[in-house]
């Protein structure tokens, strides 16, 4: 006998929180096993890695100032996935956003105007839009599968960026680093306190969480894009244009992803590198799931995930611990979440897995 | 351009497709029985990383390679656990297992990344490699290029000549009808995922051994969902995949054309061109939605509960 599982009729609003907390509370478990095996003190491990980077202001300034580019592209998406668009490309959104931010903000070195920050931001809005725009259109117009598309377009945004950083817009006076130039102070994030680091993307991030929450949860417009998400068909019948809102989310998921690559590069980085971003766009859908596409949950995954970066930094410095350890970790806990909501969506019921059809014949009496 | 340097191209053409054909045929087979598994990523970097490691340690590359598919195999069994077993959104699922596989190729791989390794060297077969233009490409290859046209024929003899065959596409074309006729729908499908994810991870062994014998992080570059790509341009016919394999690894060995005709294109741009290539297939074959309908098995994604 093995066991079997069987939809429940009703899903519990209980569930729907339990269900990331246990796959957290399972991803730490994994990771205590996982330290004990490779010979460290789990418990000790643990408070390198989620403790220690954030016992003082310096570090929790460290930890929003990841915790931003991470959340900017969770909340886009969120409204993309809301509307089941499987946008995975937030991370060549993002390093696109960087790169045409940056473009404009090494020919602005010397103009000294208020004006310039705001330029270099919404460009690199408009570049993460536009680079979603083009897996709108080859969806919308050619009927092509948005994740093939959007993954495609991660690596020529990263090859993009490498050509250019490499070549038209490297630094003439780096030492041919690949690298470009400082950008001036009036394109640079202002910093919110004189002795960290942290920068005003933080506000960005806050109005961001509001516009989605507004957007989603108590719009029209949010509404349609809840529909579509749940059932096309129903939506098609309402008289909801599917088109349209396809493009709306890819182009808010775009922005959004934009905005983070923006506010790295104006923000901690200060001028283009090729490592704008360890995978953030990645560890964003991770953090969507987690957060349940709702932007509250968003941020308190977004804020994990964020430790989870630091940490392991951390833990690679003080216990040579690989630092792609937050990307294992990243990655059960997005199978873990899948995991436990089969909780959620099913019952365990004893019985066996591969029992043949025709012996069920029997026990589904017509009603 | 000189016959010299044609023959060199398509050399390397077989050579870059080989990893792309062994994923894109392991997909496909999956495929057929109806289940989409987004995890070649994933599989294919655990297959590379385990490989490397085995064969580093032990010195066999061929025990780096067995383990490579076991690998995989072990990465598609937690697929088919909850994608199969628990019935959970196929597309979530493989999503998960690529961004889990990369992750665990990372963290398991951190201390090997750059260490040297002599990988499969060229095996040419005599007489048959003196032959102008071809016998370069078809018969001066590594071992694992020879096992790769061996898979190719037996799977295509398997998908169009046997009882087999038939019963991938039953289960896949309608799972219920196939489960009315005593074939169990959800053993098929279970075996052909593990059988993808054995093919995934030798395309990794073969990344890691011999295409370029090291370990770095994230060495795939994408194959995976190219292969995936593939298998729609294919239209899900095997003899379209081998094609579509080879016309990849053309466009990702296209410097070497460039260069041949003496033009210079920054590396970077160059290595856009199999993603720009994967997109613009894509939209070929997608702008008629009759058509991949009519090619797709029809139960593509859809979970199956049994029982009805």
């Amino acid at each position: 006998m093995l066991l079997t599982l069987e939809p429940r009729l009703q899903q519990s609003r209980r569930h729907l929180l339990l269900s990331p907390l246990l796959a957290a509370l399972l991803t730490l478990l994994c990771g205590a096993l996982l330290f004990a095996a490779l010979g460290h003190d789990p418990l000790a491990t643990f408070h390198t890695l989620l403790i220690e980077p954030v016992q003082d202001f310096y570090g929790v300034s460290e930890l929003l100032i990841k915790a931003i580019p991470i959340l900017l592209c969770a909340l886009g998406l969120a409204v993309a996935y809301q509307a089941r668009i499987w946008n995975i490309g937030a991370e060549g959104q993002l390093l696109i956003g960087a790169l045409a931010g940056s473009a404009l903000a090494i020919n602005l070195l010397d103009w000294d105007s208020v004006l310039a920050l705001p330029a270099v931001i919404l460009t690199g809005v408009l570049a993460g839009a536009l680079w979603a725009a083009l897996a709108a259109w080859l969806r919308t117009h050619f009927n092509a599968n948005e994740i093939l598309t959007t993954i495609m377009l991660n690596y020529i945004a990263l090859n993009l960026l490498l050509y250019f950083v490499h070549g038209p817009l490297k630094d003439p006076e780096g030492f041919s680093f690949p690298q470009s130039a400082m950008f001036a102070d009036a394109s640079r994030l202002p910093t919110l306190f004189d002795d960290v680091r942290l920068h005003a993307g933080f506000y960005l991030v806050l109005l961001a969480a509001v516009a989605v929450w507004v957007l989603l949860s108590r719009s029209f417009l949010g509404f349609q894009v809840r529909v579509l998400g749940l059932d096309s068909r129903a939506a098609g019948l309402m008289g909801f244009r599917e088109k349209r809102l396809v493009w709306l989310a890819l182009l808010i998921s775009g922005g959004l992803a934009g905005l983070a690559g923006v506010s790295e590069v104006t923000g901690p980085i200060g001028q283009l590198v090729p490592q704008v971003s360890p995978g953030y766009g990645y560890a964003a859908i991770t953090v969507a799931f987690l957060g349940r596409l709702n932007p509250l949950g968003i941020i308190v995954a977004g804020l994990l995930m964020a430790l989870l970066y630091l940490g392991g930094e951390n833990a690679q410095m003080t216990l040579n611990l690989p630092q792609s350890l937050t990307e294992l970790f990243q990655g059960m806990m997005l199978f873990f979440l899948l995991a436990c909501d089969l909780l959620i969506l099913y019952r365990v019921r004893l019985g066996s897995w591969f029992r043949p059809a025709t012996r069920k014949h029997t026990e589904h009496a017509p009603a | 351009m000189d016959l010299d340097l044609i023959s060199n191209i398509l050399y390397a053409m077989v050579r870059c497709g080989t990893p792309l054909l062994l994923v894109a045929l392991g997909e496909l087979v999956c495929e057929k029985t109806g289940v989409l598994n987004l995890g070649q990523e994933g599989m294919m970097l655990f297959g590379a990383v385990i490989g490397f490691i085995v064969a580093f340690s032990t010195g066999s590359l061929w025990l780096g390679v067995l383990l490579a598919c076991l690998a995989g195999i072990l990465l598609a069994a937690l697929f088919a656990l909850v994608a199969l077993g628990c019935q959970a959104n196929q597309v979530a699922t493989g999503l998960a297992l690529t961004i889990f596989g990369i992750g665990l190729s990372a963290f398991v791989g951190s201390a090997w990344v750059g260490k040297p390794l002599t990988g499969f060297e060229p095996l040419a077969i005599p007489l048959l490699s003196d032959i102008p233009l071809i016998g370069h490409m078809l018969f001066n290859q590594d071992v694992l290029v020879y096992l790769s046209f061996a898979l190719f024929a037996l799977i295509t003899w398997a998908l169009l000549k046997s009882r087999l065959g038939l019963i991938l596409q039953a289960v896949g074309e309608n799972p219920n009808a196939a489960s009315a006729m005593g074939l169990p729908v959800m053993r098929v499908r279970t075996l052909a995922v593990l059988f993808g994810g054995a093919m995934a991870g030798m395309a990794g062994a073969y990344l890691s051994l011999a295409y370029t014998p090291m370990w770095a992080q994230n060495m795939s570059a994408g194959r995976g969902w190219i292969a995936l790509a593939l298998v729609v341009f294919a239209s899900w016919r095997v003899l379209r995949v081998l094609l579509g394999a080879y016309l990849f690894g053309l466009a990702s060995i296209l410097h070497l054309v460039a260069q041949g005709i003496g033009i210079s294109i920054p590396a970077n741009l160059l290595a856009m061109l199999p993603y720009v290539a994967t997109i613009v297939v894509l939209v070929l074959l997608s702008r008629d939605a009759v058509r991949t309908r009519l090619y797709a098995p029809v139960s593509l994604g859809q979970p199956w509960r049994g029982g009805h």
